[in-house]
């Protein structure tokens, strides 16, 4: 925030921060990376059953500059990877990462020459989704461990640590959600 | 869509393609002088990871590079190390907006090179089931159509029918969209009088839905200026380029598998081949919103046939065993052992089958060395090969109709960079 | 109709037909690679056989001292509706082949795929480049030498 700066660690900048946080993790606009099959999921999550705009994540932007929460969505090949960085560092701060699907988390089911096995060798990832391909219902429990990590003000990928309270800003057991 | 001119890898191979291609341009200055466009591989229109490089004078498009390989993942190298049964799984993640169709073409072609038949059930009800995949695929490009010129309604409506076919496979298969429904000799369980009864509710509601959709489109001004006349390609180009599926319907050239090679017992069912002429996105537009209903006539003639009986050959050496049997005798579960740790053991040979994909033309080329693994397996995606008439497509369009032409090509990265 | 076609190919080509094959009723006719490319064009040009549409072409690594490398051309034609398949051989020192897109222009991706996979060099080819790997990536992933899981070090991740 920065407001520490000018009133100190005191009552008022933590509440702000909390308030900010609030309205953060109930607008997150998400940067749909999707590159193959879990893309299809993806936007089922977005369609009219899923609904995500019920969690205030239904903006999805394209265009890297204008999002804040990154879905990589799909096998991540050598040759993509550097695509994904690249749009990853045109994102501005705070952002976070969500890998979905096995592919993007570990490889999943491709022991291949061409798939990184697990994007998070380049890219730091806030929640991991299993499943090959998470069902929507998956994904939007996802978002919302994302939205409880936002609340508490945590974000891997951002630096510096973007919110004030030290106490809080330890580093938390990362959720990874299953089944 | 960004410009990257000054990102362009210096004089890379690919500019000298570009350079190539029978214009003559310095690229030193964008304003004077041609531009380059590069678009994608992270482009909304791409369905992927498609990258195009286009060569722009004003806003007409010259020149135009497929750059694709973003999601090579090596199918063809896992399938040399992995059994027949095991590769199974992996043709669901071809084509990812019909799997139930890859299934189908890649148990087809196993058994063809086993010299084995599924039995009648089976086989309709692999019919069954890639019909609905075409719907599905179809409904798909529908949507993705609509909504790169620029109408989200369309998109919204076909996503409300693709949920209703998500259940559908759900029941079916037990999976959304990887359902690896088809085993070699068969298929994994029977469908349940219930689904039939699902199945049936959905294809009497859908053309209803259709007719919705096409009241919004097919007199809708927008809609026919952005598809009327963009991306012609003649029949003789589109033969020579290896262009198949609805792409190649839409020429006047009446080419469809199910026709031509009727396999699985498309040869007893009575639909037409829909045909248009012109060539153009419109046409291939009208081609797919016909074969859904074709598809339609099609299931319901198939749940009026459908026969009774097994779902799975009984072949003790080639055909897993259920599991009610391994549990129970001794010779099943030997070759239940054998089969899962050794593979099913084709003869030496060499077979190619091929299926009409919603897309086009999904072949497999297997070659068997007699060992439970292919020596050789070669995926002939229709993506890849109708991809390499893009730039025929493009030739001197305007930059907005790019989005329309790659979407009334509807390509599918899964299986055109395997 | 393989009989038909295999009747008028040997009649033409006398000594071009070094081997044929017919396994599950499909046509294989292996003929050496120099006249690979007057064959198929005959095979296309032809009023009765009019094998118009190339629906695929691929390598194949089959391991083995000589002739190691061989590329398959899966022609068909729309108007009898029947394929045929065509194969030649090449060495491994020198893995050559001539190209296939002066007769069916949708041999040019299929050869560059071939190229990428198994390192089969097509002369005259117009655009010879990897289609799939990267550009600057130095080993050919389908040959049998090359393991599933590649060689480490020879693709390279973006810094973390
Ligand atoms: S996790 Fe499964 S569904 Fe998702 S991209 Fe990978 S293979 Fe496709």
């Amino acid at each position: 925030m920065g407001l520490e700066h000018v009133f100190g660690d005191s009552f008022v900048t933590t509440k702000i921060d909390a308030a900010i946080n609030w309205c953060r993790k109930n607008s997150l606009w998400p940067m749909p990376m999707g590159i193959s099959c879990c893309a299809i999921e993806m936007m089922a999550f977005a369609g009219p059953r899923f609904d995500v705009a019920r969690f205030g994540s239904e903006v999805f932007r394209f265009s890297p500059r204008q999002s804040d929460l990154m879905i990589v969505a799909g096998t991540t090949t050598y040759k993509m990877s550097k695509v994904v960085r690249k749009i990853y560092d045109q994102m501005p701060d705070p952002k976070w990462v969500i890998a979905m699907g096995a592919c993007t988390s570990s490889g999943g089911m491709y022991r291949t020459y061409s798939v990184v096995q697990g994007i998070d060798q380049f890219l730091p990832v806030d929640v991991y989704v299993a499943g090959c391909p998470p069902r929507p219902d998956n994904l939007i429990n996802a978002l919302m461990k994302l939205q409880e990590k936002i609340q508490r003000g945590e974000s891997k990928g951002s630096f510096p640590a973007y919110v004030g309270d030290a106490k809080l800003n330890q580093p938390q057991p990362l959720p990874i959600i299953t089944g | 869509m960004e410009t990257r001119t000054d990102e362009l890898p210096r004089k890379s191979k690919i500019l000298q393609a570009l350079e190539d291609q029978n214009t003559s341009v310095s690229f030193d200055d964008p304003l004077e002088n041609e531009m380059i466009l590069n678009m994608g591989p992270q482009h909304p229109a791409t369905h992927g990871v498609l990258r195009l490089l286009i060569r722009l004078d004003g806003e007409t498009v010259v020149g135009c590079v497929p750059e694709v390989g973003y999601l090579h993942r090596g199918y063809e190298k896992l399938a040399e190390n992995c059994s027949y049964h095991e590769f199974i799984p992996h043709t669901d993640r071809l084509d990812y907006l019909s799997p139930l169709s890859n299934n189908t073409a890649y148990a087809l072609a196993v058994e063809k090179l086993l010299g084995i038949e599924a039995p009648p059930r089976a086989t309709y009800i692999r019919m069954m089931i890639t019909e609905l995949a075409r719907i599905s695929s179809h409904l798909m490009f529908l949507g993705s159509l609509a909504m790169d010129v620029g109408a989200l309604t369309v998109w919204m409506w076909s996503f409300r029918e693709r949920e209703k076919e998500y259940d559908l496979f759900e029941s079916i298969a037990g999976a959304r969209f990887t359902t690896s429904y088809t085993r070699i000799g068969g298929i994994a369980q029977d469908v349940s009088p219930e689904t039939i009864a699902s199945v049936k509710k959905f294809v009497d509601e859908l053309p209803g839905h259709i007719r919705e959709c096409e009241k919004l489109l097919n007199t809708n001004r927008i809609f026919l200026e952005r598809t009327d006349g963009i991306g012609v390609i003649t029949p003789q180009q589109a033969i020579d380029l290896g262009l198949t599926g609805p792409g190649l319907r839409a020429c006047g050239i009446e080419h469809d598998l199910r026709k031509a090679n009727p396999y699985l017992a498309y040869s007893a069912m009575d639909f037409d081949v829909p045909v248009y002429e012109g060539g153009d996105a419109l046409a291939r537009y009208y081609v797919r919103m016909d074969e859904m209903r074709e598809s339609v006539k099609i299931v319901h003639q198939i749940l009026q046939k459908m026969p009774t009986g097994e779902v799975h050959a009984f072949k003790p050496k080639k055909v897993l065993p259920r599991k009610e049997r391994i549990y129970t005798r001794m010779e099943e579960l030997i070759h239940d052992f054998m089969l899962v740790n050794f593979g099913v053991e084709p003869p030496v040979g060499e077979i190619y089958s091929a299926v009409e994909a919603p897309k086009g033309e999904l072949g497999f080329y297997i070659y068997s060395h007699g060992e439970g693994y292919p020596w050789r397996l070669k995926i002939r995606s229709p993506s890849f090969a109708n991809l390499q008439s893009l730039p025929v497509m493009m030739n001197k369009c305007m930059i907005s109709d790019v989005v329309a032409i790659i979407a009334s090509l509807d390509p599918v990265m899964g299986e055109a960079d395997k | 109709m393989n009989a038909v076609v295999l009747e008028k190919l040997k009649s033409r080509f006398a000594n071009a037909v070094l081997d044929t094959n017919e396994f599950r009723g499909e046509l294989t006719v292996v003929v050496p690679k120099e006249r690979i490319v007057d064959v198929c064009r005959f095979l296309k040009e032809d009023p009765q056989l009019q094998f118009d549409l190339l629906a695929d072409v691929c390598g194949i690594d089959m391991y083995t001292p000589t002739k190691r490398f061989g590329v398959i051309y899966n022609l068909y034609s729309l108007k009898n509706k029947n394929r045929i398949r065509l194969k030649v051989f090449t060495e491994e020192e020198d893995p050559k082949v001539p190209t296939m897109t002066g007769v069916y222009g949708t041999a040019n991706w299929h050869e560059r795929e071939t190229f990428d996979m198994f390192g089969i060099i097509f002369e005259g080819h117009p655009d010879l480049r990897r289609v799939y790997m990267p550009e600057d990536f130095e080993h050919y992933p389908l040959r049998k030498d090359f393991p599933l899981m590649g060689i480490p070090g020879s693709l390279s991740l973006p810094k973390k």
